[in-house]
């Protein structure tokens, strides 16, 4: 029998970043999921990135991860959103052609050295040691034994999924792009309540997919993405799909009216399902009960690939019967004919409440056991890749006998999201949001490999093309950096150009005037016209470096702060219940959420300060990663 | 950041000593002094002590300086040692606090910064478990109080708009693609404006509705007329409350603030507890019973003349913080102890008209008040506090305003930065009460 280092169990978008980057430490790894041909496979929506979204998929690449050059391979429409407003919250987003973005992405991850493709359904966890529990490998459906001293479950909806429509009710891990069905996963959710996880429902929904020949887009807005395109990865030059457009169309009284009317038929009305839907993404029942005035809602209608005519409604998830769905559907201007290729329904599932993991994302019950994606209570293709890019790293570098590789708050988007997961849990699907970044205007998309493509080098992550090409970056943007801090001009000269600063008597660098929104760069090469010959790419990026500086620099000091504390390290076996002055409600707060270091704590909502002294006595202060 | 705290823990009279830890420690010695005092370590000099605003005179007292790194956190620590009057330590305090860079340390602050220096003694920090969790206890109670109250209606409100306007904010840049409202700055700016207002004319109020918040809170409690007005006219030897033999003449509360061994203490009268029809008379035992509920320490006074009159509503307010009083026992021939409550801190025999029998009462009340005061923080300290947030929130909100960025990701970062300083006082803005906000007022959903 081989022996693996790390088994990934799941083909979905946690699993293919999980095992690609613990192949790419170098650990022996196999990926075993359902069928080879679903690999990849978007189980809703075929868009990547967005607001938050497209942060997260840029740290993925920075660290050399897959989703961003998938992306870039497979995308129809690429807009940057919020293109407006400034680079901290612009976040890049494209539709993929779905079955591009699955071919590509079985491409890359077939031919990826250290990793072995499986196909197969894992039924089991195979456990050692009794009193003390660890994982040592998988038990297939077959009754087949595979060893690893690492696991990654990344089953996605799978884990005991049930699907609704109306009050038909399907038990299943999600529905193919064939409609059939894909048999969900029972045994493992027996396996994880066996062990004492404790298991929760969630729930999320689709909306019906339609034939694109039978849709009326003359009376459809059309939305077309940017010219020209911009990647994800930073290892992408141009974008080589055909491009194409979207529409939009918005729903009436008339739909609302329908769909009031048939509300008892929704699964989700009728009280067939316990789980909690996403705020941010109601279905449209939910739409037209909580917002009654609203007189219409607006709906995407984007392309689901090139040479396919479905269109995916954006906009109208339900779990209604087929007929009612139909009917409203119909309503609509410019679908008054549409064919429908395969109904909407919702679908729920169990998952782990994240507060029983680690920041490594292995779980704290079972040693060798590691949990990404959706199973972890997020929602989303990009959050899942980015907890199964971590968990991959944090598995192959524990069976090397290295460190864990942690991200903080301050760090990445990821590591926003994995610390609101481990130390608060999740009561609803968590999706990003720039605004759950308190350091938002340092975490950029467009610096993600400057905040993380070194740490990458530094632990053996990212290839040599990459850390080629990014370390030819940085010594531009150090060297031509250097340039724009020595060039200096005082407020008199300056206004000789036409510059308005302030006649202070101070003398400003060009990277300062820069960093002043009322002057542009051409304005500068009129003092120096050496600038021109800087590269267009590098004088943009060092615009947006410096567009924030006097915030940047003052947030220095809060992240000094933050940082202290993540370095305070409290044992997770710590029993609260035993430590002296602290209440009983803060005793009860931190034995659930069993927080890693004194920060995580501290974020805890309740903890008082007070009790966070008491807590001094207990912690071990981390000494790598030292704190200025 | 140079911090300062009382570290003596009582108000009372003798000495309060003043803790200073920081880079502006010996600054915040000359300031005080207003003499560039010669500061050899660990001696101790006799100083005047000035506010460095207004150059009034403060107190007479001791000053010592613990250059760092041999000081308790580690850093250069300076010790005021005063007089400790609840008045004179206020004093010091404000002064303190009007210093740039210095402020007033968070709970547990001195002894973070002595553990990040590697100065704190692990075994000292296990005594200081049961003080911290009294001192936390005693704080959330103070802070019940005040958001039971009117100001408690104010923080909420400013919390609400604060939420309401990041709210617009963030849902213009998470959510762009939807059909949310783009003219967010305008809606935004007549909140923040209204909202820097308040908070302006909050700090300037001369702060008395916290005056009149801090302190420990005494309720006296009992049926009408068996004596709780003559016991607060006791206490505060002179006529606040109308006396008479008038069954309920006080309807409403009275609060009168005394100074009791040297630590603030509101005593507050209330209506007398009994059945009644009146809905005047209602809504003031029903306040009665509210601030009973919030109080520090109870008297409960039962006439005992009027066995007959089952004093239930009083008894149920028995508890250990609850004083008894036997009142009338004068004109009692024997008293009649069979009315002894059980669960009490203790139970006295007096007459409150002559007075009689008050000395030993006057005793067990002062030992319970110092008791549980040496365990609060003084009310200037909060204050204070309360005052260097606020001034804060103020200037983010300044920001916000003079808005030389148009930039929504930097307004949103002011008002970020304004909520974590009211927070401090108002109860945390997580981003969770954000999206919250966001996601029942906009229809999201893409
Ligand atoms: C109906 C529906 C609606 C959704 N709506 C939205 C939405 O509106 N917005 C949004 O952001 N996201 C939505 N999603 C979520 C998005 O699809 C997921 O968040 C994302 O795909 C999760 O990735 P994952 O890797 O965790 O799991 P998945 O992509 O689900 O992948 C799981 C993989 O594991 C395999 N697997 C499972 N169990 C086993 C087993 N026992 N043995 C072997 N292989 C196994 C499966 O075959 C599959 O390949 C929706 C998903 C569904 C199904």
């Amino acid at each position: 029998m081989i022996n693996f280092d790390v088994i990934v169990i799941g083909g979905g978008h946690a699993g293919c970043e999980a095992a690609a980057a613990s192949a790419r430490l170098g650990a022996n790894t196999l990926l075993i999921t359902h069928k080879i041909e679903t690999i990849g496979e978007m189980s809703c929506n075929p868009a990547i990135g967005g607001l938050g979204k497209g942060h997260l998929v840029r740290e993925i690449d920075a660290l050399d991860g897959i989703m961003g050059r998938v992306a870039d391979a497979s995308g129809v429409q690429f807009r940057m959103l919020n293109k407006r407003k400034g680079p901290a919250v612009r976040g890049p987003r494209c539709q993929s052609d779905r079955k591009l973005y699955r071919e590509e992405m079985q491409k890359i991850l077939t031919n990826y050295p250290n990793l072995i493709i499986r196909q197969a359904a894992v039924d089991d966890l195979w456990i050692k040691g009794g009193d003390q529990p660890s994982v040592s490998g998988v038990i297939t459906d077959t009754g087949e034994k595979i060893s690893a001293a690492r696991v990654i479950l990344t089953t996605g909806t799978f884990l005991r999924g049930m699907i609704h429509i109306g009050d038909e009710r399907i038990p299943a891990g999600r529905k193919s792009i064939a409609n059939e069905i894909e048999q969900p996963a029972i045994g493992l959710s027996a396996t994880l309540e066996k062990f004492g996880f404790n298991l929760q429902r969630l729930k999320t929904g689709t909306p019906a997919r339609l034939n694109g020949k039978t849709i009326d887009w003359s009376v459809c807005t059309e939305q077309p993405g940017d010219q020209p395109p911009v990647p994800f990865s930073f290892m992408t030059k141009t974008i080589k799909v055909r491009q194409i457009n979207c529409h939009i169309t918005h729903t009436n009284e008339k739909t609302h009216d329908i769909i009031r009317k048939n509300l008892h038929k929704s699964s989700m009305y009728s009280g067939h399902i316990e789980g909690a839907g996403p705020r941010y993404c109601p279905s449209i029942e939910d739409k037209v009960v909580r917002f009654s005035d609203k007189t219409s809602h607006q709906i995407f209608l984007e392309p689901e690939g090139l040479d396919t005519d479905t269109i995916y409604p954006n906009g109208i998830s339900t779990s209604l019967p087929v007929d009612v769905q139909e009917a409203y559907i119909r309503s609509i201007v410019g679908l008054e004919n549409v064919e429908i290729m395969q109904p909407g329904y919702a679908i729920e599932y169990d998952f782990v409440n994240p507060q029983q993991l680690l920041a490594t994302l292995e779980t704290k019950k079972l040693p060798g056991l590691y949990l990404a994606g959706q199973i972890n209570g997020t929602t989303g293709y990009e959050e899942a890749a980015a907890q199964g890019l971590m968990a991959g790293i944090n598995a192959a570098r524990a069976s090397a006998g290295c460190d864990p590789f942690l991200l903080d708050r301050a760090d990445a988007y990821i590591g926003v999201m994995i610390d609101d997961l481990v130390t608060k849990g999740t009561d609803e699907p968590y999706r990003m949001f720039t605004s759950r970044a308190e350091y938002r205007l340092k975490l950029r998309a467009d610096n993600a490999d400057q905040r993380l493509t070194e740490l990458g080098i530094g632990i053996g992550l990212v290839g040599k093309d990459r850390a080629l090409r990014f370390n030819e970056k940085i010594s531009k943007l150090r060297l031509f950096g250097k340039i724009l801090d020595d060039l200096k001009i005082s407020p008199n000269e300056a206004a000789k150009y036409g510059l308005k600063i302030n006649q202070d008597g101070v003398k400003r660098s060009a990277k300062i005037l820069l960093s002043y929104p009322n002057i542009e760069f051409e304005q500068i090469t009129n003092i120096w016209p050496n600038l021109r010959e800087v590269p267009t790419e590098i004088i943009e990026q060092l615009v947006v470096d410096s567009t924030y500086s006097g915030y940047l620099e003052r947030q220095e000091a809060d992240i000094v702060a933050f940082r202290k504390d993540e370095n305070l390290i409290l044992s997770t076996s710590l029993n609260y219940n035993l430590i002296g002055g602290l209440s009983n409600e803060v005793k009860e707060k931190l034995s659930k959420a069993m927080p890693t270091t004194l920060g995580a704590a501290a974020r805890i909502s309740g903890v008082t300060p007070a009790a966070l002294t008491t807590l001094l006595r207990y912690v071990k202060r981390k000494d790598k990663k030292a704190v200025a | 950041m140079t911090i300062f705290a009382l570290s003596s823990g009582k108000g009372r009279a003798g000495i309060g000593v003043i803790r200073v830890s920081g880079p502006q420690t010996k600054n915040a010695v000359f300031a005080l002094t207003k003499k560039n005092i010669s500061l050899n370590p660990r001696e101790m000099t006799l100083n005047w002590f000035y506010d460095p605003d207004t150059n009034e005179k403060l107190d007479r007292g001791m000053v010592v300086f613990f250059p760092g790194p041999c000081s308790f956190t580690g850093e250069d620590v300076a010790e005021f040692h005063i007089h400790g009057g609840y008045a004179v330590v206020g004093g010091v305090m404000e002064a303190l606090s009007k210093l740039p860079n210095l402020r007033s340390a968070e709970a547990g602050e001195f002894t973070r910064r002595a553990f990040d220096n590697d100065k704190m003694d692990l075994t000292a920090v296990e005594g200081l478990a049961d003080l911290i969790n009294a001192e936390t206890q005693s704080q959330k109670k103070q802070a019940l109080r005040q958001m039971d109250g009117e100001l408690g209606d104010i923080y909420k409100s400013w919390r609400h708009q604060l939420i309401t306007a990041m709210a617009y904010l963030e849902v213009s840049i998470d959510f762009s693609e939807e059909e949310v409202p783009d003219d967010v700055t305008s809606r935004v700016t007549p909140i923040i404006k209204k909202l820097k207002g308040d908070i302006t004319k909050h700090l300037a109020d001369g702060h008395r509705g916290e005056r009149l918040r801090h302190g420990l809170q005494v309720v006296i409690l009992g049926a009408p007329n068996a004596g709780k007005s003559t016991l607060l006219n006791f206490l505060s030897q002179r006529d606040v409350a109308i006396v008479s033999d008038i069954a309920g003449t006080t309807r409403d509360i009275l609060e009168v603030h005394l100074d009791l061994s040297g630590f603030p203490v509101s005593i507050v009268d209330t209506a007398g507890l009994r059945l009644t029809g009146d809905e005047i008379e209602i809504e003031g035992i029903r306040r009665a019973e509210q601030r009973a509920r919030d109080a520090d320490l109870k008297i409960v006074i039962i006439d005992v003349l009027e066995p007959s009159v089952p004093d239930k509503l009083a008894l149920n307010h028995l508890g250990d913080n609850t004083l008894v009083l036997l009142n009338k026992c004068d004109l009692l021939a024997n008293a009649n102890h069979s009315l002894a409550p059980g669960a009490s801190i203790g139970c006295w025999d007096v007459s409150l008209k002559d007075g009689l029998g008050m000395a030993p009462f006057m005793e067990a009340l002062k030992a319970q008040v110092e008791n549980r005061m040496e365990l609060t923080e003084t009310p200037s300290l909060t204050r204070t506090r309360h005052r260097a947030s606020l001034r804060s929130a103020e200037g983010h909100l300044d920001r916000f305003m003079s808005a030389e960025h148009a930039e929504i990701e930097l307004l949103s970062e002011d008002l970020r930065l304004a909520a974590r300083d009211l927070g401090k006082i108002t109860g945390d803005v997580d981003v969770e009460d954000i999206l919250e906000k966001i996601f029942t007022e906009f229809c999201i959903g893409k």
